[in-house]
Order: structure tokens, then C-alpha cells, then sequence
């Protein structure tokens, strides 16, 4: 009998421990299918941000470091300098790269350092309970915008995949949803895209994930799957803002 | 064969890492520093090195942490304020146990402060700097040959204990020249690097991290990271001595301060006084068991430093308990010159107050 569907090598056999219809689990594996689909795994260096995403490490059987909040891009520099031949991606949600690591994912993006970035964006700091993030909607209620986000007082949500899209080092730049099955085959396809382009040198690739966070958005996994949909998608449009052909920027 | 340079102390220090096989140089501009990241990017260039001008010392931190968890020999530079904006990331690299050079060539503060020869950031070095309960080695050159030497022990020694370790000069040890001996380099025995971050291939993934959650770890961490600190202060405490013998009173000074301490005891000498010099080169681990040592005879110790009262804490702390400590500070602006270090020390040497 063919086998027609396993856990990826790259993934570790335990349960995640992420909260009901959060879609970190599903993003891991879309991350893991990418590595093994290009037999990458024994030379594949994870970065892990700060918040839930720091637990990659748990998950992933391969090499992980840990970075300081907001710092993931600037480690995986490091990495990738020292070692040119290996893959190197960097795992962040959006208070750690879309707030206080700002400055490194858009130098990094910058400078076309040949690695791939995660962004989970799930509007709103998952970890620390359900905190504004820099990509929380207008409106939208979180522990620590009580009334509702008002552009007067907290600014805009901030679009991470169009702005990185803008800068001449970026070679990738794709927003994804999970949300339906539809969006998820292009979510994958994004995935691997961005490792393809790492793994041929041709420079920086950043996939977006938007993610719900049933938990701190007060959804169930079905209501926040509706939320993706209906409120998420509209502002932070999907599709790929800027892909690279080939080695033509060299 | 050995050669003479006639060479800057940011320039030595800078040629001291090539040699001592770094290659990997992250930082981002600030006075008076600047020399080491210039002479870094034209010559890492010529050995197939890698120099980054990062977009802060924050990401410069971070990037020497990425490139010590791939293994390689790496390090930055700075000055005071830049070195304050590193804390986080040397805390961390201190939490996940990675070695790394950090060089601070301070300026004076606090805030923006000034560029002027400052010995004011030593509580920063020696009490770890960041947050959580660590140490980094700190070394004190007082001469441009020290910014070199030191320079190649700093990396054997980062290795050595999987440890940051700070080198701390100020602008004039940076600035001036003057003659070194070019000496080969010859390593430490140093431990094989088998917790490399490579790919896992044929092997166990492995982690770097300082996240301690489950129940019990991070004490243990805790007391590992101070075993190893009892280490160092067992085995890498560094110092020197000189006229001490027959010394009255002795002077205990780094750095700069220990240069011009120099000249004002051989003024006292001419004088008639007896009085001898004590040089801490490592200021952490502090030469605690020498200073303790030459306090068993001599009484009387006078600490010279460019701030306001620093060391002499550790001094106290070093010393038998029968034994005065004086201070005599000489906050940034100019740097000390020897007739005003030699009315201090005639001060204390007849009991008064400098």
C-alpha cells in the first residue's frame, strides 16, 4: 500500500502544545514539508523569535538557535556569513519582527542576505496574553487597546509583505493564509518557494503568514478561521508582492 | 622572526584579531573606535574574512551571536553608549554560553557624554553589564602592545570558557602610537567546539538558548554559569607589580590611569618614597588573592582611577581588613597628568586624605 501522508522528517514526533485552532502547528509543518521536499534538513539552521514562536525548537529536528527579541534576522546573518552552504530561516510573529525588530528585518531584507523568514501574523502578542501588536486591525480590541485600536492614538496596522516588497535586497516577498484549503496549497507553495530561492542563492525571501490566535482574539477555531477571512484578508491582502527570476540583480 | 610596529592601539588590537584567526567583524561607527572597524574592513577583505557594518549595535551584537553559534572566531567593537545599547545580546550570549570579543574603547559619559579618556564603565564590565546573574572576562590593556596581546588571549580565553570576554581601553590607549613587538601567536589548549551549530547531520540536533522553563533549570544553569566564574577567578586573574618590595604605600590603577601612575611613582621615588605599583590587567576576574597577598605587609593603598570611585570598591573588598584604602578619582574632561597624581600620592603617604 502507498503511504500518501506522514510526518515530515524535519518535525519531531510530540504534540504540539499551541492552543486550539492556532495555526502555529500548521505553519511548522508547511516549514518542515518545504525542508524535507528539498532533502534540507541535515543542513538547515532554524532562528527563533520571541513569544510563541520561541518553541520551534521543540518541534523541529534540526539545529536551532534562539534570538534575543526582535533580533532573529541579525542572528541569522551571523549564521548564514559563517556558513554560506546552509540554509538558515528565522521564525518570528509580529510584535518580534514587526515592532521591535523593525530595524533588523528591513536592513536584513536590505542588505539580500540569502535567507528565509516566517512572519506570523496573528495581530496581536500571543504569548504575553494579548497585547496591541504593530498589525492589530483598527478596532480591534486587545488587552491593551481596550476600546478598540484607534489610529489617532496606536497608528496603523502595518503591512510587513508589501513594504519588504519595496526594498531592492528583497527577492521574495509572499503573504499566505491558512483559512481555507484553497489558501492553504498556496501558503505551501509559498513555502517552498522561498526555501527553493534560498537553497539557489538568489537572496532574501519572507513569507507572511496570517494566523489566528483564537485564544487572545475570544473566537472559537471556526469563528476565527471566519475573522481570517472576512477582516484580516481585506487589509492585509494575499498574493506575492515581489519574486525574483533569476540571478538578474547580481 | 619578530618585528617592531610603529603602531595605533586601535591598529594593534584590530591586527591582533586577524591573527588570532577571526574573521568575522560586525559593529557600527562611533568614536574613537572607528580605527578598528576601518582597519578591519579593508583587511578582512584580503583573508576572506567577512566585515559588517551593521545598522546598530544591536544587530551587531546579534550578528556576532549568529556567527559564535556557527563556530567561527568573531567579534565587535564600540564605544560607551554602544556598548550599552549590546547589553541584551551579551547578556545572552553570556546565558547561552557563547564565546565572542567585545571591545570597548569608551568614551566618557553618562549620556552622550564626551570622547575624552574614561575609566567610568567599569562597573559596567566587571558587574556583567545586562541583565541576570553573569560575568564577562574584562581585560585592561595600559600600552598599545597590550591592546594586542590581550587582544589574542581575549579570543583563547572567549573559547577557553565559552564566555563573551571585553576588552576595556578609552581613547588614548586607542589613539596613540607607539612601538610593539609583533609576536607570533600561539594558542591556549583550547576544548573542541562540539556544540557548533552545522546542520544536523548524522547527528543530534543541537540548541543554543538561555530559555530555562521547566522546574529546576534555571537554578542549575545559574550555578553552572557561577562554577565557571570561580574558575576564572581561580585561574585567570592577571596583574603586575612593580617597586613593591620595600613600598610604604602602593597604588592600585588600570588602564591609563596605571600609565600615568607610573611616571608619578617614579617622581615620588625621586623624592624619596616609597611607593610601589600594583596593575590589575584582568578587572574581572579582580586579582583579589594579590592584592590580598601584598596586603599582608603592606598597609596603605591608594586607588587612582578616571571616575569618580569605581575599583576601589574591589579593592576594599581585596584587601586584608587592617589595611587603609584611599581613593583619588579624576572624572573625564583631560586625562590625569603625573605632578597631580604625585600631590595624591604624598597626600595619603603621610596619612592624609588625597
Amino acid at each position: 500500500m502507498k503511504q500518501v501522508f506522514k510526518r515530515p522528517q524535519s518535525l519531531k514526533d510530540i504534540p504540539f502544545h499551541f492552543c486550539p485552532g492556532c495555526h502555529h502547528g500548521t505553519i511548522h509543518r508547511l516549514v518542515a514539508e518545504a525542508i524535507d521536499h528539498f532533502d534540507l534538513r541535515e543542513r538547515t539552521i532554524g532562528v527563533a523569535g520571541v513569544g510563541c514562536s520561541v518553541f520551534v525548537y521543540e518541534y523541529f529536528d534540526i539545529d536551532v538557535a534562539e534570538a534575543p527579541h526582535g533580533r532573529a534576522p541579525a542572528v541569522a546573518t551571523g549564521l548564514k556569513r559563517v556558513l554560506r552552504d546552509r540554509i538558515i530561516f528565522t521564525y518570528q510573529g509580529d510584535g518580534d519582527l514587526a515592532s521591535i525588530g523593525m530595524s533588523e528585518i528591513v536592513h536584513t531584507a536590505n542588505r539580500g542576505e540569502n535567507i528565509t523568514v516566517i512572519f506570523v501574523n496573528n495581530t496581536v502578542y500571543g504569548m504575553t496574553g494579548g497585547q496591541m501588536a504593530p498589525t492589530t486591525l483598527l478596532g480591534q480590541q486587545t488587552t491593551t487597546s481596550p476600546y478598540g485600536r484607534d489610529f489617532l492614538q496606536d497608528g496603523y496596522p502595518i503591512r510587513m509583505a508589501e513594504m519588504l516588497a519595496t526594498l531592492e535586497g528583497t527577492s521574495f516577498s509572499a503573504r499566505v493564509a491558512l483559512n481555507t484549503p484553497a489558501n492553504l496549497m498556496k501558503a505551501k507553495k509559498a513555502v517552498r518557494r522561498a526555501f527553493e530561492m534560498q537553497a539557489h542563492d538568489l537572496g532574501f525571501s519572507f513569507v507572511e503568514f496570517l494566523s489566528a490566535c483564537p485564544t487572545n482574539w475570544g473566537l472559537n477555531p471556526v469563528q476565527a478561521n471566519e475573522r481570517v477571512e472576512k477582516e484580516l484578508i481585506p487589509y492585509f491582502p494575499l498574493g506575492i508582492f515581489k519574486e525574483r527570476k533569476g540571478t538578474d540583480y547580481l | 622572526m619578530e618585528k617592531r610596529l610603529f603602531i595605533k592601539g586601535n591598529e594593534a588590537l584590530a591586527w591582533g584579531a586577524i591573527k588570532a584567526s577571526c574573521r568575522y567583524y560586525f559593529g557600527y561607527p562611533i568614536t574613537p573606535q572607528n580605527d578598528i572597524p576601518e582597519y578591519l574592513s579593508k583587511q578582512l577583505a584580503k583573508v576572506e574574512g567577512c566585515f559588517i557594518q551593521a545598522e546598530s549595535e544591536v544587530a551587531s551584537i546579534n550578528m556576532l551571536l549568529g556567527a559564535s553559534a556557527a563556530g567561527a572566531r568573531a567579534m565587535t567593537s564600540s564605544s560607551s553608549p554602544g556598548i550599552s545599547l549590546m547589553q541584551e545580546g551579551i547578556s545572552y550570549l553570556a546565558g547561552s554560553e557563547l564565546p565572542a570579543v567585545i571591545v570597548n574603547i569608551t568614551r566618557s559619559g553618562p549620556g552622550l557624554g564626551g570622547i575624552s579618556a574614561s575609566q567610568g564603565d567599569y562597573f559596567q564590565a566587571t558587574r556583567g553589564g545586562g541583565h541576570g546573574d553573569y560575568r564577562t572576562l574584562v581585560l585592561a590593556p595600559h600600552s598599545v602592545q597590550e591592546m594586542h596581546d590581550l587582544t589574542l588571549l581575549a579570543f583563547d580565553l572567549a573559547d577557553k570558557y565559552r564566555n563573551p570576554v571585553v576588552i576595556l581601553g578609552d581613547a588614548v590607549l586607542g589613539q596613540m602610537q607607539e612601538t610593539m613587538i609583533d609576536r607570533a601567536y600561539r594558542p591556549l589548549e583550547l576544548p573542541p567546539k562540539d556544540w557548533t551549530l552545522t546542520g544536523a547531520a548524522g547527528r543530534k540536533p543541537r540548541l543554543i538558548k538561555s530559555l530555562y522553563l521547566k522546574e529546576g533549570e534555571m537554578e542549575r544553569h545559574n550555578w553552572k554559569l557561577f562554577e565557571k566564574y570561580q574558575r576564572m577567578k581561580k585561574e585567570e586573574a592577571r596583574y603586575e607589580t612593580s617597586q613593591e618590595e620595600d613600598a610604604q604605600l602602593v597604588v592600585v590603577a588600570f588602564g591609563t590611569a596605571a600609565r600615568v601612575s607610573k611616571t608619578a611613582i617614579r617622581l615620588a621615588r625621586n623624592e624619596g618614597l616609597k611607593v610601589g605599583l600594583f596593575r590589575p590587567i584582568t578587572l574581572f576576574p579582580f586579582p583579589e588573592q594579590g592584592l590580598l597577598h601584598l596586603s599582608q605587609r603592606v598597609k596603605r593603598f591608594l586607588s587612582i582611577e578616571m571616575n569618580t570611585g569605581q575599583m576601589v570598591e574591589d579593592v576594599k573588598l581585596s584587601v586584608a581588613r587592617d589595611a587603609d584604602v584611599h581613593f583619588y578619582g579624576h572624572p573625564p574632561g583631560s586625562p590625569p597628568v603625573p605632578e597631580e597624581l604625585l600631590e595624591a600620592i604624598k597626600k595619603v603617604y603621610i596619612g592624609a586624605d588625597p
